[in-house]
């Protein structure tokens, strides 16, 4: 059975675009495991919004990349036929759900930083990625302003509520210095203008994340170590087995349609 | 462990070519900006209007079902007061 994983030449371009669908993949799957299991319905269908979100931005932004490749992959071959080490999405999206609070400041972690993205995105020279920005960053825009309410009221919550917030947050922050990383084969891409420079942006995410987390009355937590990897395949023991369940039906029955 | 419920709140909303807002449902939520935000999770995913009000169940006066009679019955045998005794003229058109 041909279940092999595919090859290709990561360009530059290739490597962005997989980075940004990848980020959105491996989220938009694990907030979609919360699907009838949220802490009350309301909050289900709103997990669930989010989800669809972003496996939208992610589903755009593969077909970008199998038209980018031009080597007959389709969006699904990027999805579902890429191995652990081939993946490039940052190590913050692929940490479990925990309990709701580590749910909330995941997304309020990644949201931020995404939302900046996008905005700065559509001003890309690349006309894909700006029109892919342009509405990614609508939706979010929401999707921080949900996770940021729901972790005002959490944190200035209850007794137990702001103690399992502010782990989550201090378990979680040693994960956020990777997404203001660069390297040599993103820097390609930002000098010919068609990605921000992320590296210079992480005082505007602080910014922006600070007046939540003081509103929340939650500290941000002196990590002096900062995970990283991910943007080059080396992913923490959680992205195997995301794979694994996302993959299987892929691999066991290559190309099967619903 | 104390279990307390989440206050209800009634959701009204706009559809896109509606002028009012037309009640849809109801939500729980804790606050005004976590109802708006349930009700547009809720009520809105398929596109279903540009504006959403949220008002606390609690704050609505309803009449009460036993006064069913008095309240409505004695409208029941006016059927002058519908305007169904004018003939339209046809430069009129539409109304």
């Amino acid at each position: 059975m041909a279940t092999t994983s595919i090859s290709f030449t990561e360009t530059p371009l290739l490597n962005l675009v997989l980075r940004r669908a990848d980020d959105a993949l491996i989220l938009g799957h694990r907030l979609s495991k919360w699907c009838g299991h949220a802490p009350m319905v309301e909050e289900d269908i709103a997990l669930a919004n989010i989800a669809l979100d972003l496996i939208g931005q992610a589903r755009s932004l593969y077909d970008y990349a199998a038209r980018i490749d031009d080597s007959g992959f389709t969006e699904d071959h990027f999805a579902y036929r890429r191995d652990e080490h081939q993946y490039r999405n940052c190590l913050l999206v692929e940490q479990p759900n925990g309990d709701f609070a580590a749910t909330v400041v995941r997304q309020v972690l990644f949201s931020a930083f995404m939302d900046l993205y996008w905005r700065e995105t559509m001003k890309s020279r690349d006309e894909t990625l700006a029109a892919i920005a342009a509405k990614a960053e609508k939706e979010t825009a929401y999707h921080l302003r949900h996770s940021g309410e729901w972790l005002i009221r959490l944190g200035d919550g209850t007794d137990e509520s702001h103690a399992r917030a502010q782990e989550a947050l201090d378990e979680l922050w040693a994960y956020t210095g990777e997404l203001f990383e660069t390297d040599e084969t993103e820097r390609a891409v930002i000098e010919s203008g068609v990605t921000p420079d992320v590296g210079s942006r992480q005082e505007s995410w602080q910014k922006r994340i600070e007046p939540i987390l003081r509103e929340a009355t939650l500290k941000i937590p002196s990590a002096p170590f900062m995970h990283t990897g991910g943007r080059s395949g080396r992913h923490s023991e959680h992205l195997g087995y995301i794979l694994a369940d996302l993959q299987y039906l892929q691999r066991a029955h290559p190309e099967a349609v619903w | 462990m104390s279990k307390k419920h989440l206050p209800l709140w009634e959701v009204f909303i706009r559809s896109r070519s509606g002028l009012a807002h037309k009640h849809c449902g109801s939500v729980h939520a804790a606050d005004a900006e976590m109802a708006l935000q349930a009700a547009r999770d809720v009520y809105t995913r398929r596109g279903e209007g540009n504006s959403i009000w949220v008002v606390q169940s609690s704050a609505i006066v309803a009449s009460d079902p036993s006064d069913k009679d008095e309240l409505f019955e004695p409208a029941m045998s006016k059927i002058y007061r519908h305007p169904t005794f004018y003939e339209v003229p046809d430069e009129v058109g539409h109304m």
